[in-house]
């Protein structure tokens, strides 16, 4: 038997995130080939999802529970999943590279004298030892990477590894450990929501803009399309640097790397960095007057127009076909 | 206040990357390098934090003599002293975090800044690296910074929000995009900069925890089609999107 995986959970508001789910699958993917034990380990006070690890399964979750533990502390997040990697031999450290991903896998890193290898978009098993590609430059270039490491950090690109429920698996145990008290050397005193919207970074579909909207009094179109899809509005550099809309949306280099079914580019020309943060997209749309814009080079389907009257078009066509 | 900014020399975000023979690393030729744009707000906070707190603000870089180019930037903006800690091969980010961690565990800062990621790797690791090798607090992606005493109050950007993070000095905090607007460095300071020490240190060897096997272009993204010039082209993207991407 191979050293055990950990698969590190992540709740927002007491509710398992779908970035949990894709790292149980690709935690499960791993372990097929060199048949390791998965460890879910979840920190929070209540979990009301915590019983769907079963179907992605996963026979073991550990829930760490304590009031103090429903938002996210680094410091006493760090600690319990430090002592669970030595109680089990931990090989792997599986996260979301998520906000929350991000700011935590380093540390375990640091621990437990571990490569990391962030925001993995690719494993490859057919090799001696599983290689992991992830991307460079914001997409500009991707590097296939392996450890050198005994204990190895991996966080996963959101979207990219599906969650795979299994039918028939196995019967999940659940342990719940009270943690009595949590080192919050550094804690989470509130969240302060965005106002509803969707955040491009864990949206199906965007509906970006840039300077061809002319103003942010016409993000409305861009939000009315966005809107009857369900999906987030993103941003181009160009109009988050003249204040059109909050840094949050800005898609591309020094923004968001985005990698959503559908990308709807509207009056946006295509900067490199643009191009770099959204190409991975599965569908891309462009929607611009200047038809030599790079944009239309990564676009599956483009129209050379005004958007003033295509976007609210759009709109409409979209609302009939989903009625 | 001891205060400490971290910068990275890093490749323009305009910069066409081209792989190298190696096909390890990216081909340098023509290439241009910058300060870090992540970096450049974490200098911003630094100075901000110094003209509020008083005391000095060191610029510390890891990497090569052409670094000394960004850190000449971080004095232009009014850092008071550089340090390059010179490494003989490229370090991946453990590498380079404990180069940071090794240097400033002699020194002590009270605050240390960072980017929250360079834009060469994306890792975005280094600011909670170093911080748990030198056993301080780490905020990360902040993007609003308020400093009362020994404690801090940090906003950082998360998923449909932010987080409101508490903790105490000292403290590691890496800038998100948003934190601030950097100033300008004027014409005094560079000349001012052009006078101001950079020591340069160099630093042991570090193994690399993970290692670059290639690197590889992405698939290329075939254009597709225009389906129209004008209005009368949506009903037919609609159709294209419904039924043969069927995205919805």
């Amino acid at each position: 038997m191979s050293r055990a995986i950990l698969a590190i959970l992540e709740q927002r508001e007491n509710k398992l995130k779908k970035i949990s789910f894709e790292v149980l699958s690709f935690s499960k993917k791993l372990s097929e080939k060199y048949n390791n034990e998965i460890v879910a380990v979840a920190i929070g006070n209540e979990i009301e999802n915590l019983n769907e690890v079963e179907k992605y399964g996963i026979s073991k979750v550990i829930h760490f529970k304590n009031d103090a533990l429903t938002d996210y502390s680094s410091s006493a997040y760090t600690d319990i999943i430090f002592d669970t990697a030595k109680e089990f031999d931990v090989e792997y450290l599986i996260f979301g590279d998520t906000a929350f991903g991000k700011d935590l896998a380093p540390r375990l890193g640091a621990r437990l004298n571990a490569g990391c290898i962030m925001d993995c978009t690719n494993l490859n098993l057919a090799e001696d030892t599983p290689i992991f590609t992830r991307p460079v430059y914001a997409g500009k270039a991707l590097i296939n990477v392996k450890f050198n490491s005994n204990e190895k950090v991996v966080t996963i690109r959101p979207n990219i590894f599906k969650a795979h429920i299994i039918e028939n698996g196995t019967v999940l145990n659940v342990e719940i450990r009270n943690i009595s008290s949590p080192n919050l050397k550094a804690r989470v005193i509130e969240i302060k929501k965005s106002e509803g919207k969707l955040d491009v970074a864990e949206a199906d579909i965007i509906v970006s803009g840039g300077r061809g909207l002319k103003g942010p009094e016409n993000f409305n179109l861009v939000e009315n399309l966005a809107d009857v899809l369900g999906g987030a509005v993103g941003a181009s550099r160009a109009a988050v640097d003249a204040g059109w809309r909050p840094h949050r949306d800005q898609v591309g280099q020094t923004g968001k790397t985005v990698s959503p079914t559908l990308y709807i580019a509207c009056g946006i020309s295509g900067a490199i960095q643009h191009l770099a943060g959204m190409s991975s997209s599965k569908y891309i749309v462009a929607i611009n007057k200047d038809k030599d814009a790079p944009i239309f080079g990564v676009a599956d389907y483009g129209i050379v127009g005004d958007l003033f009257e295509i976007l609210p078009a759009l709109t409409e066509e979209v609302k009939k076909i989903k009625a | 206040m001891k205060i400490v900014v971290c910068v990275n020399h890093v490749p323009d975000t305009a910069t066409k990357v081209k792989i190298g023979a190696d096909e390890k690393f990216i081909d340098p030729a023509g290439v241009v390098y910058i300060i870090n744009p992540y970096d450049e707000f974490a200098v911003e906070e630094a100075l901000k934090t110094k003209e509020k707190f008083g005391g000095e603000v060191i610029v510390v870089s890891v990497g090569n003599d052409s670094n000394k180019e960004t850190i000449r930037k971080a004095l232009a903006m009014g850092a008071d002293k550089g340090i390059l800690l010179k490494a003989e091969k490229p370090l991946d980010s453990f590498g380079v975090a404990k180069a940071l961690a090794d240097d400033l565990k002699n020194y002590q800062p009270d605050i240390i800044f960072m980017g929250k990621q360079s834009v060469d790797y994306d890792d975005a690791v280094v600011g909670q690296l170093t911080s748990e090798m030198l056993g301080l607090s780490c905020i990360s992606n902040v993007v609003e910074l308020k400093i009362d005493g020994q404690k801090v109050t940090a906003e950082r950007e998360i998923e449909g929000g932010k987080e409101v993070v508490e903790s105490g000095l000292p403290i590691i905090i890496t800038a998100q995009k948003g934190l601030n607007e950097p100033r300008y460095a004027s014409l005094k300071g560079i000349m001012a900069a052009k006078k101001k020490e950079i020591e340069e240190k160099k630093i042991a060897e570090y193994p690399s925890l993970t290692e670059v096997i290639q690197m590889i272009k992405p698939q290329a993204k075939q254009p597709g089609r225009i389906v129209g010039t004008d209005v009368n082209a949506v009903g037919e993207l609609v159709r294209l999107l419904h039924e043969e991407a069927k995205v919805f």
